[in-house]
Parts: structure tokens; sequence; C-alpha cells
């Protein structure tokens, strides 16, 4: 089935460019200008690949449900939604860390309070730790939290540690660590085998960090 | 969590008003006809079973149940699939049938999800073979799941085929320690086919194994696949498995259904539940599988039956997305008559019904003429006419 079109779905924000790079070594120049212009799709015709944007937290669902074949989506979004996606590369790109931080003087209080944009992979962690916490549920801004007084620690992505030092927090532990993965949907895995290989290995030859097939 | 409305059911359950109630019995048929043509049997088991018993023996997880408590303080479960009933039924009533047993069903499975807002009753047709651990009988429910799928017109499907046993040993023969292999297996299990290399990458394994071991998720193809493994084979259990895909393809291409199946050394079903061959089927629209199914030999002796069993479901309600089919439907009739002819048209739709028709009866009613009826065709039976 060579002549399949491929449809991918792009995270909008921080992969995004580091995402398109890679496609642009890999043979598939996209501009990223050309998602400007609140222009939904791109297309590369003589490729047969199309891409859509979307929200990151959104783009294994849309895999999943099969609207787009394949997927760019980072490891922490993956961890989080635990959707039924085959997860076929590590593109080795924004590479980042998922992190326990607090302030500096922080105390273990009496019923100790985690804020997280990841209630699933934060509940997970400190169920293993054997701690038991409040998990509070956070949509943006997480790193206020110790400061206003919401919650003794927080869990969120980390990969240069700025955002940290600039509210004053310290990063206590690594829950794990981050990077862009290519996934992939389970009937176009197999329907559309063909092209979607012939991606994924010209994206594996040009992954610096990735896992070579 | 605000006062119910009247019209309101639990979540992740559906009504199928009657367009869809027909499409779901169209393809019931349909699947039922080649069913009944292979030999397969119909049974029905209960809604709810113990979950000590079925719960416990079946490929759900656990935290997937409905779980009840029944009067006297044990728990059931709403039937998670219909392998492990058939398992119980095949060693309780059935225990005298001789084997092989070949048995289907259509009916309903109940599996909770995480997302609260996700159909949780599923509705499928399968079927499962009893008693018979041979190629052949792989082979045949392979074959005859390829013609359900065509029978439903369903074009360009895939079936992916993996061997549960193959893989095991496959990894065993590389790896020691059984932990590590229970943890690649999981990592194959769950399509994390990054995680499993990055895993392989750290095993401390010969440069051979390691490459045949990264290159297992992308061993996908026809017979030749088998030949791949020829070099690899250390063991006896490899072997076997080997010889046992090589002899059901042989029975695949007899049965003409090779043209639909493609070998994937690295597919897994629920883990710890099939024993060998195990498929799920593609067809595109459709994102999810519109089957599954395979070996699952130590499931009878559970229920104190020990036999070799294979089988597969269909998803039925993929299957009503992804299916074209559409009934030649009846025509329907309305006929509209007076009281004072009614024995009349009675009689003229019985004619009527035994042509084929659907007849819809309907007192004319002069203080309402304009009751509209669903019909194709509608007739008005006038004083002293026969309605023809």
């Amino acid at each position: 089935m060579a002549g399949d079109t491929l449809t991918i779905a792009m995270p909008k924000g921080r992969i995004l460019r580091e995402a398109l790079e890679l496609f642009e070594a890999a043979g598939y120049p996209v501009e990223e200008g050309a998602f400007e212009s609140r222009k939904l799709t791109v297309t590369l015709p003589e490729a047969g690949l199309s891409f859509f944007l979307s929200k990151p937290g959104d783009v294994p669902t849309y895999v999943e449900y099969g609207v787009a074949d394949l997927g760019v989506v980072g490891k922490d979004v993956l961890m989080e939604e635990g959707r039924d996606v085959y997860e076929l590369l590590d593109l080795g790109i924004s590479r980042c860390r998922i992190a326990v931080a607090a302030l500096p003087d922080w105390r273990p209080s009496l019923h100790p309070r985690v804020a997280t944009k990841y209630p699933r992979i934060a509940g997970r962690y400190f169920l293993e730790q054997g701690e038991q916490v409040e998990i509070i549920r956070l949509n943006g801004s997480v790193e206020l939290a110790p400061l206003i007084g919401l919650a003794d620690r927080i869990v969120d992505i980390v990969s240069t540690g700025r955002t940290l030092r600039e509210n004053g927090l310290v990063e206590l532990e690594t829950v794990s660590v981050v990077t862009s993965r290519l996934i992939a949907n389970r009937a176009s895995f197999r329907l559309k085998s063909g092209a979607v290989d012939r991606l994924c290995s010209r994206l594996a030859a040009v992954t610096k960090e990735g896992v070579r097939t | 969590m605000g006062k119910l409305r009247q019209f309101e059911k639990p979540t992740g359950f559906r009504d199928f008003p009657p367009p869809t109630a027909a499409k779901k019995r169209l393809l019931e048929r349909r699947v039922q006809t080649c069913f009944q043509q292979w030999g397969y049997r119909e049974v029905l088991t209960p809604t709810l079973e113990y979950f000590d018993t079925v719960g416990a023996a079946s490929a759900i997880p656990e935290y997937k149940m409905f779980k009840l408590i029944d009067r006297e303080g044990k728990t059931l479960v709403l039937r998670p699939d219909l392998t492990a009933p058939i398992a119980r039924m095949v060693s309780s009533v059935m225990k005298d049938e001789p084997l092989p047993l070949r048995l289907f069903y259509h009916a309903s499975v109940f599996r909770a999800q995480d997302d609260s807002a996700r159909t949780v009753e599923f509705f499928q047709s399968g079927v499962e073979l009893v008693g018979d651990p041979s190629p052949e009988a792989d082979a045949e429910v392979i074959a005859l799941a390829a013609e359900a799928l065509s029978a439903c017109e369903i074009s360009s499907f895939q079936l992916a085929v993996g061997h549960v046993e193959l893989l095991d040993a496959l990894l065993q023969e590389q790896v020691e320690d059984p932990g590590q292999v229970e943890r690649l297996k999981e990592r194959l299990g769950a399509r994390d086919v990054v995680g499993y290399k990055e895993q392989v990458a750290q095993l401390d394994v010969s440069p051979e194994g390691r490459n045949l071991l990264l290159r297992l998720p992308h061993l996908s193809g026809g017979k030749d696949r088998l030949e791949f493994l020829r070099p690899q084979m250390r063991s006896r259990r490899v072997e076997n498995a080997v010889r046992h895909l090589r002899e059901m393809w042989e029975a695949l291409e007899d049965f003409g259904a090779s043209r639909h199946v493609v070998l994937d050394l690295s597919l897994v079903g629920s883990l710890h539940y099939y024993t060998g061959v195990y498929f799920e089927g593609y067809a595109l629209p459709s994102s999810f599988p519109l089957v599954s199914g395979g070996r699952y030999d130590r499931l009878l002796e559970r229920f104190g039956r020990p036999a070799p069993a294979t089988g597969f479901a269909l998803k039925t309600d993929r299957l009503m997305e992804a299916s074209p089919a559409a009934d030649r439907e009846m025509e329907r009739v309305a006929l509209f008559y007076p009281r004072s002819a009614r024995r009349e048209a009675i009689r003229r739709a019985q004619e009527l019904r035994r042509e084929g028709k659907a007849v819809i009866l309907h007192v004319a009613d002069d203080k309402d003429p304009k009751t509209e009826i669903d019909a194709d065709r509608v007739v008005r039976w006038e004083e002293g006419e026969d309605g023809r």
C-alpha cells in the first residue's frame, strides 16, 4: 500500500519546532509558519503526509480514535493519558523530566498535598513510594502552588529548571525522563504499514537520542 | 451529581433505535449463517456469573468488571466475556458431550472503562472450538473469522496473527531472567515498542540475540518470516511453535484465507490467558480491531475438564460502523380502513404479509385524517373496495 496518505497530529507549543526540524531533516520539509494564519492542516502531497495541530494532551486521543494515523507527543502526555496506541519511536527531542519540587525549607505536613498537571503520574509515583498524599490537579502555573500555600510539593515538567529557580523551588526527585515519541493508531500501524515503516525509519535515521531500528 | 432526569440511563450504556437495531440484527444473521454452515451450534449463558469462578478465569482484568453482591454475600460479575462462561458450560452441563465441540454465541459483554463516558456494554458474536489442538483448528477459526468479515461486506481487511508461546520461547532463549521476559512481553502487550527496545538495549545478551530481539517488532509478513527464524531455533519449544505456525499457514492457504493474514511475531493478546496463536482483525476506516481471538489451552482445566480450545469474538459495535451492508427491507404498507370493513381489511393484510410485505393496520378516523404512519406506501380502504 505505497499510496497511502498518513495524517499526523502535531502538538502545539514547545515540541512543534523541534519536531518540524526533525521531519525536515528526514526529508519532509514543513515550515512552522505554515501552521500560522489559523491554517488547520498542512499537506506534503509528494510525501503523502498531512499534518494538523492540536493541543498536546489531545494527540493520543486523536490517534487512538484514528482521525490521525500518527502523532508526535511527549512521553509525559502518554503516561498521563494511558491511551491504547502504538509507541513506535523515541524522537529524542524536547528532552526534559517530570520531577518533584518544593521550597527549600519544606517539611512534610500532616496531610501532604501535591499539586500537578499530571494527577495519574503523580498518584502512581507516590503510591510506589508508599507515600500517602493528596493530589491536587491544576491546569497551569503549578509552580505557584507551594508559594501560595496550596501544596507542599509539586510534580511538574522540568527542562532547564529555570522556572523552578525563578520561583525559588528546588528539585527533589526525578519521576521520569521525558522525550517526544512517534505514536500510531492500531489499525493504521497494520493497514498502512508500508508508509508507516518508511516514515519511521527515515525519522529514526535522523533521531539523535532515539533507539535505532 | 444532580437529580436524575427521567430519560437518563447508566453512563456507558446505549439504546438502539430501529435503524441501529436492524443493522446489528442484519450482521448477526449474516455471521450466524457462516457459523452454522461450519457446524457451530448456538449457546446462551447467564448475564451474571460468580466472580470467583468465571470472573477470575476471564481474560478481562478485574478492574474492568462490574461487580454485584448476591443475597448470600457472594460476589457476582456482569459477564466480561463469553469464553470463560462457555468453558464453564462445556465442563458442566455439556460434560458428557464428546469433544471437539463447535459453539457460537451472540451476546453482550460488560467492561467498565476509566473514561466514564465510554461504552461499557459491547455486543459480540463469536465461536469457540473446544477440544482440537491441531494447526487446522487454528486455521479454521481464522478462516471462519475471515468469512464472517466478508459476509459483513468488509473489504480488504487484515488479520494479524501472533503466537504467544513462540514469543515467550524466543525471549526465553535469549533472556534468562523470567522477570525480564515478563516485562518484555508486557511492553509488547502495551504496544510500547520504544520501551521494549530500551529494555532490550540494556539486556546482557549476545549481539545476535540482541539483533533478533530488536527485529522482533518489525517481523511481520507471510510464511517467509518463519524461515527467518530457522537459524535461531535452539529450543524444542521454538521449533514446535514454528512448525505449528507453518502448518497453520499451509492450512490457511488451503482455506483460501492466507491472503488476509499477516504474521506478526510481536503481537500478544491478554498475557497469562492465550497460550498459542493470537489474532486481531482490522479494516479501514475503522480504527479499532473488528475481531480478536486465539488459542487458550489452559482455561478449560480451571473448570475441571482440561482441553485445548480456540475461538474469536467479532466486535459487533465496530462492525456496524465499518460494514456497508444494508438489507433490502420489506416494503412497508400502511392500510387504512373504516371500522365497517375491518374483517376484510385484516384478511387483505394477511394476504399482503404472505406476499412478503410488512402491513400496518390503522383505523381510518375522520376526526384525525392526518395520522402519519412510517410506510413506503399508503393504501386507503374506501367503502365497498377490496383494498387492491
